[in-house]
Formats: C-alpha cells, structure tokens, sequence
C-alpha cells in the first residue's frame, strides 16, 4: 500500500527527483537532523528500543537451535533444556514484539511533530513572501512542495530511518551470531553477496531510470486527460472525440510501453532475491551437511573449527536468511533516501527565499488617512530590461476619481501592485497625505484601500465569512445590509442554508457575476473604514442590468474617497474627474471626458468605437 | 474482479501459460527445504561426501530453475497486464469523453479525472501483483501444508491453526485502517485547499493585512491532518507486530511438541528443522496473501468506479423520426415551445419560441443566470429539452445524429477549451485545415496581428488552459478556431467580453464580411455586440422579454433600453 501511495506520489512530480551534489546534501542533512534534534530525548529512546527489540528478535532463533539440540535423539530429550530454552524464546518474542510497536509509535509521534513544524513554517513562509514570488512560481509547484514532499519527507522519518539502524543492526547481528556458530560456513556468503551487490547495480544503474522514466510518462498521460476532459464540451462540439481518442491512445501506447520496458527488466529483480537465498541455502546444506556429517560420526572433535551440530545448522540457516533480507533491501532504502532529501531540500528553498521586508524600525503608522495620493516620475519593470511604466506622474486629489484607461498590456493594473505596495517601483516616489509609502507600515498602507479586482477571490467558508472577511468585528446586520447594497441578499436568502452557504472549490452553486458581487459587498463593509478605493474591472463579469441595480451602492462607496477605477466599459468611467490614457507604460492623454472627447485622440476613437 | 476478468478473457490463453509457468517455477522452490531434511536426516549417516554434493548440486539447479522460470512468468505477466490494461484504459478514456453533458455534470471532472488516473492505476498495481503473487502465495501457502502435513501431521495442525487466527486480526486491522486512511486523504485535500486558496487569493490576504488571520486557519487544517495520520498510522502500525509475534508464538509450540514426539519417537530433529524452514515459508505466504488480500479490496473499489462508467447507459440517443417528426419551415433554426430544467425542479428557461433565417443572425442579452448560455447548450444539444422541440432545417434535432449536428457548428463559448499545443494547432483543432485556412480565420478573428507578432508566429506553444495569452488573445483564437469551416451555424457565446469596443467592432465588421452564409448567434452582455442582429432576444429568468430589432427593442422593452443607456450613455460614476 506504501509502496502504491509512493508510485502515485513520483506520478505526480513527474518523477524529478534529481540527484543532490554532495555539498548540498550534506546542508540538507544538517537541516533536517535540527527537526530532529528538537526531539533529541524522544528520538533517543527510539533508537535504544530500535536496538533492544532487535537484539531480542536475533536471540530467538538462538535459543530454538539450542532446544533442538537438546533433543538429541528418542529417548534423550533433556526436557529442562528445552523448556528452558523454550521459556527464553517466549521472553524474547514478545517483548520483541511490545518494543518494537512502542517504538513505532513513538517515531509516529515524532516525525508527524516534525512534519507539523514544517508545514506551519513553510506556510508561514509562503504567507510572508512577497507578491512577486507568487506571479513568477505555479501554484501547483507551491501546493506540490507542502503536501508531496513534506509527505515524502514524512515517509523517510518515520520509516526509512528506523529500517535503516534495523538493517544494520540485524546484518551485523547475525553476522556475529553465524561467526559463532560456524567460522567456516560464512564461506557461503563469499559466493552469494557479491551477487546481491552486482543485483543492487543493476537495480540502480539499469531499472531505475526505466521506473523514473515510466513515471513521467505516466504523470504525461494523466495530465493529458485532464485537460482534455476539461474541454470535454468543445470536444464533442466539434465532433472531435475519435480524434482525441486515438491521441490518448497514442500517449497511452506510450505510457504503458514505458511501464512494460521498466517491468520486463525489473522482473528479474524479485526472483532473483529468492535466488541468492536459495543458492545460500544449498551452499550452506552441502558444506554444512559434510561438516555435520564428520562431526556426528565422531571424525570432528567437538572442540575443532569445523565441528557443527544439527541445531547448530538449523540455527545458522534461519540466520542466513535474516542477513541476506536487509543487504537487498538497502539499495532501495537509500533510494527512498535520495528522494527524501531532494523533496526536503524543494521545503527548504522556499524556507530561504526573501520575505517581503520588514517595515523600517521608524515606519510611521498611519492613522488618520485624508486620501491624497501622489505618484511621482514613477519607473518601473517587473524584469530588468523590460520597462513596463516610464516617468508616470498622477496627482490625485482627495475624494477625486481617477479613471486608466488603455489596451491590454499597457500597464494599468501594474499602478494598482505599486499603490498597494505589493511591488517596489524602479525609481520615483509615491506618497500619501505628503508622506512617502516606504516611511509607513505596510499593514496599515494597505488596510487604508478599500479594493474590489477582476479575479474575484473566495475562500471555502461560508458566504458570511466571506463578505467579513475585511472586518471580523462586523455583526449580522451589517453583513446583511452590505450584501443588500451589492443585490446579493435575495439570492442568499434564497439558498437553503442562507448566509451559511459554503462556498465551494469550483464554486457549481455560484455564478462568475455573482462571486464578484460579494466581493463587492465585503468591500462594501469594509467601506467606512478607508478614504482610499481601487476598483479593478470590479463589475466586469456582472451584467449590464445588475450593474444598473448596484449603482446606488457603488456611488456610496466611491463617495468622498480617493478613488482609482479601471474599466473596459467606457460608460463607467466618463464622470471621472480625470481620465489617464496608459499606452505602453507612458500616460498619453490626462483629463475628463469632455475634454478628453473634444481632443480626438485615442480615448475619443475607442469611445465612439463603441457605437459601432 | 468481474471487469479484471472481462480483459482477461480475450488472452485467457497467455494467463494460463504465465500461471502454469509460475507454478512450476513455485513447486521448484518448495522442494528446497524437503530436500534439506532428507539430506539430514537420511544421507548424512551414509557418510557419503559426494551424495551429499550431489543433493546440494540439485538444490542449486532447483533454485536456478526456479528463478528462472519466475522471471519468465513475471515477464510474461507483464505484458498481459499491459495489453488488458491499455485497452481498459482506452476505452474508459473513449466512454468518458462522450458523456452527455448531464452526465459529466453528475460525475463531476475531477472525480472522471481520477478514474482514469488513479483508478486505472490500481487496477494496474492489483493486476501486477496478482500474478506475481496471487499464484506463488498461495502454492506456497497450501504446498507448505500439505509437505508439513505429510512431514508431521501433529507440528503442522499447531501451524495451520495459527492461519486463520493471523489472517482473521490483520484483516481485521486493515478494514479499520482503509476507512481512516480515506480520512486522511479527505485532511490532506483540506489542507492543500487552503493553500490553494492562499495562493491564489495573496493580493487580497495582504491587501487586508490576513496573514495572521490565513495562518490561523491552515493551522487548523494542519493539526486536522496530523491527528488523523497519526490514529490511521498507529493503528496499522499494529499489523506487522502482531503478525511477526504469531508466527514466532507457532515456533515456539512447535519447539515443545517437537521436544515431546521427538521423546516418544514419533519424529525426528532433523524434521524438526526442516519443519521450520517451512514455517518461515508459509508464514511469509500468509503475510502475502494478506497483503493481496487487502489490495483486493482497494482494486475491487476502482473496478466498481471504472464499470460505473463503462455501463453508463448512451444518454441522448438519435431517436426515430415517428418519435419527433419534421416539421415544414423554411428557416433554419426554430425554437418552438422549449422549457428546459437541469435538476427538474424550477424551470430554467419557460417556453422560449424564435425562428432564424438561414444566414441570419441572432443576438441574445440578458442578466447573468438568466438561461443565455442554456439556449446555445440546447441547440448543441448538450442537454435534452424538457419540453418543446428544436428544429434545425425542420428536423428536430434529436433525430439528426449526433457527428451530423455538430459538424454544422462552429462555436466559440465563455471559458473555452485552449490546450498545451501551437496556436495552429488549437485554432485547428484536429480538423483537415490547411495553413492558409487558419491564417484566414484568424484574420477575421482579429487574432492575425498578435499572432504574427509573436516570434513564432503560429508555431508558439500555448501554456495549459493557455495561461500565456490574455483573455482577449484567448477570446480570439477561440474565435478563429469557431469560424475556420465557415461553419453552417456560428455561435459566440459571450465570446468577446474581455476584447475592448474597438477590436469587438473591428470583429464584427470582418464577420458580416467574410462569413455572411452562416447563421450567426451572439451572447453577449454588451448592447453594441448584439445591436446589429436582425433579431434580438432578451431573457430575464428563463422567460422572453423582448424579441425584435434593436430600434423595435428600444421602444417596447424598457429593460433593454435601461441595458443600452447605462452603457452607451449616462454612466453612475460621478
């Protein structure tokens, strides 16, 4: 089942586990020995039961080869030997056994400890960086590196590490327990272990680049059919479904020829453990069977190297095969190990990246906000060498309107990230009431915009939580009243849970239009609190008539604030008291519509194309 | 298990082979440890080296024989899995992409998504393991009986004993631990929702300085998620403890009673040993029966999942033409009486009629959630009519067989489908175009300019879902891969919302001109994208509110005329 939950795990990261240098790795170990080190008591006591647990599991077979041996033949069972022994056997398995599920309880606790840790840190982290990071990095990648690998991290903790002083342990155990036993037989393992090693070669070096490779091949084909099933309605519309059947057929050919070819060679794999255990078997019987055969006709003295009893063979052999398990075990838990620490060292990239910086010991807090907003010579470029806004000068006076208008590209929304300060202009100062942005607090910048965007964002909580999202303190009636502003109210009064309503994922039960309407009712309660407003295509996905009906509301939000509006219908904005024409990066036209009109030039042309 | 078999069936031939192979290579393995007692007990006393060489020699060729028939098998194995695999795979990829709509719905994508995934993927995994297992396990598990048995009838009933009580505890662990592990993966979907959330909602977070707020909650996801793989984790942490102490607890009875026959004569140490081997045997074969045994259960919940689909019955079949007769038109599209409900409750469009002249045009207006898209997806025939009928060419369409009807349309919707291939390649769509045809329907898509403008011109990749473009490019490839056949019937369901006025006026300008056979609609929200119909339908919940031209619309239907005001003149910002 692990092992399953591992394939669908290296499915879905494309199987890039790449190979750490060596300096690297040694960082990311350090690393993550300090999780572990938080729980240096716990994890030490894991590690002595780790050891008991096995010594105890290796002393049985030592004991039941005694108490074969004290049935020397019918008639001459020594029975005190045996229930001795027999009692000795007891002993050992069961507290074997006791210690051995203690400890992985505790290794429970520690690793799901660390891994708790981890992920608050690493989403902490995430919380903290700045705006750049998130537009420049897919969000699968972030969401991948805090389930998958944190998992996969997880995995090796509380598993691989403890298989791993097991493994040891029990090779060298027994190993010592056959050097007592018999010094000639360990001969056998001369002949079987560089089999196992030249196996080990061929499963790293031969087979697993085939697995890798089928895994990507397989993540390939998955993603295929999820965007093809996305478009599942345009397929059948245009009558494409034979088409993108035989191409799924094709991916599919390739997939499972990539899952055949790292099959057909790793067969060889699982028997051939089987058989370096038989052949030492067989090796063991005839050297053994001689040995034991000289010793019990008397031709061995008891005291020589090669003497051997019948217990002493049985017990050799159950030995044998405790040593020969862990030596073909290991080249896969170092694997498992690699692939640990590349997805630790994914966590840990992101733990290093820059946050946004923090506010400047003297950052002034800003409390009564008039809304005089000043930006001045701004240059800015998101990549260096691509400038996106040169020498934007805007005065907006307070309680004005100030409309952008321009094509696609141009800039507008870019003015919105540096008024917000989720980006650093290139040059230029930007002040509000008089005081440059970088002397406030960011925190008490930002709360002092109210800001309605085109991606309308929800979170998985209910509609109430929703529109407070911007005020907790906010009671049910001002909600009420807010989503009555925006229109909303009707249509939440109507869903069977009414304000309770959670707002899903895909959101079936929630049109485009109207996720944005409560996003406008939740700047809407957030509405005395700030004398600054961004509007960014705000009432782009709501219909012409339902945009007639909230405009009462939306002239009170825009009532005495400082207000930034950016708009593709032109009706909304032509009352602005200054409309910006933004054409790549430069502003262009500046002033209200009439006069705006009256120059002809671009906003005029796009305006009348309207009445095409 | 019965769809597993279904596959199966057609090579039932190469199973068998691989299966007989395997056993063979199995029995091969069993005789190991008989071999082992035999030498012991009864040719070590012949004092004879070379017998003893000579068995140990067998031994070895048993074992190399062993391995390799295992391998043979396994291999063999593999590509049986491969062939029954691929081909369930194809199919339940073919099945699935021709659901009806209604039924897509009802699946949901994601959980259709998951079939073919991840359900596949198990079937694969159990298929695998089956063989590799499913007969060695066994034949290991009974053979070690049966040898055991005829060794020591009495140590063997103390170890067949311990079968049932081991199989019974850990089946018993592992149904307790499936349903928590389903809990931890319902945890984990919580969690990673938040983050998804998070990080596509950052600009709001800290726009309203959340931070706190959001760490607070994902913290709470995260303690969830620990809680429950910690309880699922230490309660199938329980299985190998248990397993391991059996199995060792029926070594030890075996010790005792070995020590009391051996007395009374009625066995010997050699067998005792002997006895052993294949008690390690066995109880390794008890734990991999096991195993499959709880794999079965997992697979056996995929196949349920993949033959829910594959025996879906055909949702909107070609009916006969007793059934919904043609009628005698001579315009195109004729909507005649049609009411339609996706759950069947309230209505959601109520008795809209309109008719469409071949190479008419028609604009539809109206609120968000007012049944505009609904009309299109019923013409499409996505979705049935609950009542009424629709007519193409006066056939109602239900009788027109479905490649037919949709070869007729071209159609470009809100939030269309844009996969990761060349522009060309989405604007052709698997269809026989020719390079100039696309070139020429972007032209009139308005799309020519950006396109060539890129450095790869039509040659550049497009992201998944085509995340590098912007809403409008995007709108406009959508465009020109609806009108590269000239299709019979267009339909541009708000379809160019996110281009500005200019480039929409410049759109329908080029489409008046260049495709004046077809019969075009237009969704739109915009009075300017639709003003120019020959005819205009305007929908408020479902029902007709308006239907005429755009001078007759301004006169009689004051919800247009409110429509057409806000935006063409007197805005509310002031």
């Amino acid at each position: 089942m692990n092992k399953l939950q591992n394939d669908i795990k290296g499915q879905s990261r494309k199987g890039e586990t790449q190979k750490l240098d060596k300096k690297t790795r040694n960082g990311v170990l350090l690393r993550l020995s300090k999780y572990i080190l938080q729980h240096k008591f716990l994890f030490a006591i894991a590690i002595i039961l780790t050891l008991v647990s096995n010594q105890l599991a290796l002393m049985g077979p030592q004991y039941s080869g005694d108490a074969i041996d004290a049935m020397a033949s019918t008639g001459n069972v020594d029975f005190q030997a045996v229930w001795q022994n027999v009692v000795r056997m007891l002993a050992c398995y069961i507290f074997s056994a006791v210690l051995s599920y203690v400890m992985a309880v505790l290794m429970i606790h520690i690793s799901q400890k660390i891994v708790y840790t981890m992920r608050r840190e690493l989403f902490e982290k995430l919380t903290n960086l700045p705006i750049g990071y998130f537009d420049t990095h897919p969000a699968g990648d972030m969401i991948s590196r805090i389930s998958y690998d944190i998992d996969t991290v997880n995995t090796s903790l509380s598993t691989d590490l403890v298989q791993v002083l097991t493994s040891i342990y029990t090779v060298v155990g027994s190993l010592v327990f056959m050097w007592q036993i018999s010094k000639p037989l360990i001969i056998v393992f001369v002949i079987t272990v560089p089999i196992s090693v030249i196996m080990t070669q061929y499963r790293s070096k031969k087979v697993r680049p085939l697995f890798h490779k089928r895994s990507s091949e397989l993540g390939e084909l998955n993603g295929y059919a999820e965007e093809m099933l996305s478009g599942g309605r345009t397929i059948s519309a245009y009558g494409m479904e034979e088409e993108i059947s035989s191409r799924f057929g094709k991916r599919n050919k390739q997939a499972m020829d990539a899952d055949y070819t790292a099959e057909y060679y790793g067969a060889l794999l699982g028997p051939s453990v089987g058989l370096v255990n038989n052949l030492s078997l067989s090796l063991i019987m005839i050297l053994g069977g001689i040995m034991y055969m000289f010793s019990s006709s008397g031709a061995v003295q008891e005291a020589s190297l090669f003497f051997i009893s019948l217990g002493g063979v049985a017990k050799f052999v159950q030995y044998s095969r405790k040593f020969a398990g862990p030596i073909n075990e290991f080249a896969q838990i170092m694997n498992e190990f690699q692939s640990a620490f590349s997805a630790a060292e994914r966590v840990f990239r992101i733990l290093d990246e820059n946050p946004e910086p923090a506010d400047s010991p003297d950052a002034l807090p800003l409390n009564e906000v008039n809304g005089e907003v000043e930006l001045k010579d701004i240059t800015f470029s998101y990549n260096k060498g691509r400038t996106i806004l040169k020498g934007i000068d805007i005065h907006a006076e307070q309680g004005k309107t100030i409309a952008i208008v321009g094509p696609t590209g141009a800039g507008k929304t870019t003015i919105i990230n540096l008024l917000m300060r989720f980006y650093e202009p290139d040059s230029g100062e930007i002040t509000v009431d008089g005081t440059e942005i970088h002397d406030l607090k960011r925190s008490d910048l930002r709360r002092a915009y109210t800001m309605v965007l085109q991606d309308t964002w929800l979170f998985g909580g209910t509609i109430y939580e929703n529109i407070a999202y911007g005020r907790e303190d906010a009671t049910m009636e001002e909600v009420r009243e807010a989503a009555r502003a925006a229109k909303m109210e009707s249509y939440i009064e109507h869903l069977p849970n009414g304000y309770d309503t959670v707002i899903s994922d895909d959101g079936v039960n929630i049109s485009k239009g109207q996720r944005q309407l409560i996003t406008i009712a939740r700047a809407m309660l957030m509405n005395e609190k700030t004398h600054m407003l961004i509007l960014d295509e705000a009432t782009s996905n709501v219909d012409s008539r339902t945009e007639i009906l909230i405009q009462e509301a939306m002239k009170k939000l825009m009532s005495g604030k400082t207000s930034f509006v950016i708009a593709h219908r032109l009706s909304t904005i032509r009352n602005a008291d200054m409309i910006l024409v933004l054409q790549n990066g430069e502003i262009t036209e500046c002033g209200t519509h009439d006069e705006l009109m009256e120059k002809g030039g671009f906003y005029a042309t796009l305006y009348n194309s309207q009445f095409v | 298990m019965k769809l597993i078999l279904r596959y199966l069936k057609p090579i039932w031939s190469s199973v068998v082979i691989a299966m007989t192979i395997k056993s063979v290579g199995t029995i091969a393995e069993l005789a190991l440890p008989y071999i082992l007692s035999y030498v012991l007990g009864s040719v070590v006393v012949h004092e004879n080296v070379s017998e003893i060489v000579f068995w140990g020699g067998l031994m070895v060729v048993c074992s190399v024989f062993a391995c390799t028939l295992n391998v043979i098998a396994n291999r063999r194995s593999e590509l049986i899995t491969r062939t029954a695999v691929e081909k369930l795979r194809q199919d339940l990829f073919e099945k699935t992409i021709r659901l009806s709509a209604a039924q897509t719905d009802k699946f949901t994508i994601a959980s259709l998504e998951s079939r073919i995934t991840t359900d596949t993927y198990n079937i694969r995994h159990f298929l695998g393991t089956m063989q590799r297992m499913g007969i060695r396990q066994p034949i290991m598990l009974i053979g070690g009986v049966i040898i055991t048995l005829a060794m020591d009838a009495h140590l063997a009933i103390v170890m067949i004993a311990m079968v049932p009580i081991v199989f019974a505890v850990v089946c018993f662990i592992s149904m307790r631990g499936v349903p928590l592990y389903t809990k931890v993966q319902h945890s984990v979907d919580g969690m990673t929702r938040v983050v998804r959330e998070d990080v596509s909602g950052i600009r709001v977070i800290k726009a309203l300085s959340k931070e706190t707020y959001e760490q607070n909650r994902y913290d709470v996801t995260n303690k969830a998620l620990v809680k429950d793989e910690k309880k699922a984790n230490i309660t199938m942490g329980l299985v190998n403890p248990i397993m391991t102490l059996s199995m060792n607890l029926g070594i030890v009875v075996v010790v005792v009673l070995a020590a009391y026959r051996i007395q009374g004569g009625t066995s010997a140490p050699e067998t005792v040993i002997a006895f052993m081997q294949y008690f390690t045997l066995i109880s390794n074969a008890l734990m991999g029966v096991t195993r499959l045994f709880v794999m079965f259960t997992k697979a056996e919940a995929s196949s349920k999942r993949v033959d829910e689909i594959l025996f879906c019955e055909e949702d909107l079949e070609v009916s006969d033409k007793s059934e919904h007769p043609d009628i005698e038109t001579d315009k195109h599209i004729v909507f005649k009486n049609v009411s339609f409900s996706y759950e069947g409750k309230k209505n959601n469009l109520e008795n809209i009629n309109f008719e469409i002249e071949r190479g008419g045009t028609l604009g539809i207006i109206g609120a968000t959630g007012s049944g505009k898209s609904t009309i299109i997806k019923l013409l499409m025939r996505f979705y049935d009519v609950t009542d009424g009928a629709i007519y193409i060419d006066g056939k109602d369409i239900r009788t027109i067989p479905k490649d037919e009807l949709y070869k007729l349309f071209g159609s470009a919707m809100q939030n269309d489908f844009l996969y990761a291939d060349t522009i060309e390649e989405n604007i052709r769509f698997g269809r026989n175009l020719s390079h100039e045809e696309i070139v020429e329907a972007a032209r009139i898509a308005q799309a020519d300019g950006f396109i060539s403008a890129k450095k790869d011109g039509y040659e550049s990749v497009l992201a998944v879902k085509g995340a590098n473009l912007s809403g409008g490019q995007k709108q406009r490839v959508l465009i020109s891969r609806a009108v590269a056949t000239k299709p019979d019937i267009l339909i541009l369901d708000d379809s160019s919302s996110a281009l500005d006025y200019k480039t929409d006026a410049n759109l329908r300008k080029a489409l008046a001109e260049n495709i004046h056979d077809s019969t075009v609609i237009t969704v739109a929200q915009r009075v300017s994208s639709v003003k120019n119909c020959d005819r205009i339908l305007v929908l408020d919940e479902g029902e007709i509110i308006g239907y005429g031209t755009h001078d007759e619309l301004m006169e009689s239907c004051t919800e247009y005329r409110e429509i057409s005001e806000s935006q063409m003149g007197g805005g509310f910002v002031e």
